[in-house]
């Protein structure tokens, strides 16, 4: 940043600008409530509803020459931005996404063309920066044609690294963006912390069931037992856990195939290690046999949406194919255990 | 790029499509694409690895030429049951 460049008359024009908007000053340190606040909604609490208010922050002293750079107003990736920008005087304009982060509010076209223009006349930008140049989240692309905003607005938009924590690498680079920067991810870590709320999700879904199963104990012959639900937790854990986090190193490419392959295995090791085909009910088994498998690669074929690499064709044919199987097989399967249960006898 | 190489979801499916003709070369393609999908050529970008496109929509939008073509959409599959259901586009609720 040439200090050169930011005339003293323009830096007062700044304050006065500030001032009369009252722009927010934000910390680069992130404080106890904000890990928690993280923590939760990677749970799925309060997931749709975290957000800051849209508008321009001021990260350290900015002045009228300091770097513009925009996201979205989820609060989680508010956060990852600002604890990325240690030592920086910058500017943040914070568009409207409803809360959602920057990848997927493109594609809802919430982080937007029409969105970044609207809110640089709100900011009042121009008066406030000097320059005409805004950085923006390579990920925001889907829905920002930088011709159209450069034409609109006079400001050029420079497409940024994917992940905020390239940014201090790519202003000290001069802006460049290296290959590696431009690249979407989905390591381990990157797998593991979108699970909980997969699970969380797949355990709500799963509650009302068991209540229901549960109750019909009563008068069923063959009553459900802890190992049954101990069978099912297995599988829900399978596919909503295990197959992300395995997700690269189980066989085939298909989601939905992945979280049967797996469900598949544990179920009939576990059958086998409980005797199920032989001392036990057999129509229980077969039904567990077809039902389980089934259920954790449902649960895997849904993980499509929080990875990084399918595209909306390929999953409309890995589900074209695998839907109509997972929902026959489930059918059967939920029959033969019910039926067993009900009317059966045995273990 | 190894644990990039690793993720791979299904072949030839994508409806991502180049005009060779209309390119100009400005590579505004290959800068906002997540997946490496282009490459530069002599003059024209290439489709280097056509496989990797999630059809995001980003390079058509940037292309100042209207050389890329795609039908833009989330590779979701609650979101595409939900299009399904509601007879309407595709749309998660994350």
């Amino acid at each position: 940043m040439s200090e050169s460049y930011c005339k003293d008359s323009c830096c007062e024009t700044v304050v006065e600008a500030v001032n009369e908007q009252n722009v927010p000053s934000v910390s680069t340190n992130l404080e106890l409530r904000d890990v928690m606040g993280a923590i939760k909604v990677r749970c799925g609490i309060g997931r749709m509803n975290y957000k800051v208010e849209p508008g321009l922050y001021a990260v350290g002293k900015p002045n009228c020459d300091s770097l513009v750079l925009v996201s979205g107003n989820y609060k989680l990736t508010f956060d990852i931005l600002r604890k990325n920008l240690v030592g920086m005087n910058c500017w943040l304009l914070i568009l409207d996404t409803q809360g959602v982060n920057v990848w997927c509010a493109a594609g809802k076209k919430l982080f937007s063309t029409d969105e970044l223009v609207n809110r640089i006349e709100i900011t009042q930008l121009s008066k406030i920066v000097s320059h005409r140049k805004l950085i923006l989240p390579q990920l925001g692309a889907p829905a920002i044609d930088a011709f159209q905003v450069s034409r609109r607005t006079g400001f050029s938009v420079t497409f940024g690294p994917v992940r905020a924590n390239d940014i201090q690498l790519f202003v000290a680079n001069g802006f460049e963006v290296t290959k590696e920067m431009r690249l979407v991810k989905f390591n381990f870590v990157d797998r593991l912390v979108l699970t909980p709320v997969e699970l969380v999700n797949a355990v709500k879904k799963s509650l009302p069931i068991m209540g229901v199963l549960l109750a019909t104990n009563q008068f069923a012959k063959r009553p459900f037992t802890k190992r049954d639900v101990a069978a099912y937790a297995r599988v829900v854990l399978t596919g909503s856990v295990l197959t992300p986090l395995l997700l690269p190193y189980i066989p085939g490419k298909a989601f939905a195939w992945k979280g049967w392959l797996l469900g598949a295995g544990w179920t009939a090791f576990s059958l086998c290690k409980n005797k199920g085909f032989t001392k036990g009910s057999k129509v229980m088994s077969a039904g567990q046999m077809l039902l389980l498998p089934a259920v954790s690669s449902y649960l895997a074929m849904n993980f499509t949406g929080s990875s990084t690499y399918t595209s909306a064709s390929g999953v409309e044919k890995e589900m074209r194919i695998a839907l109509p199987l997972i929902i026959g097989a489930g059918s059967v399967g939920a029959a033969l255990m019910l039926g067993s249960h009900l009317f059966g006898k045995g273990k | 790029m190894i644990a990039s190489a690793r993720h791979r979801h299904l072949k030839n499916v994508t409806t991502l499509s180049l005009d060779i003709d209309k390119c100009v070369g400005c590579g505004a393609c290959q800068v906002v694409c997540p997946h490496g999908v282009f490459e530069m050529g002599e003059g024209k970008i290439v489709l280097a690895d056509k496989d990797a496109c999630i059809e995001c929509g980003a390079c058509a939008l940037n292309c100042p030429a209207k050389a890329l073509a795609v039908k833009p959409g989330v590779g979701c599959a609650s979101a595409i049951i939900k299009g399904w259901i509601t007879k309407s586009e595709p749309s998660c609720d994350c």
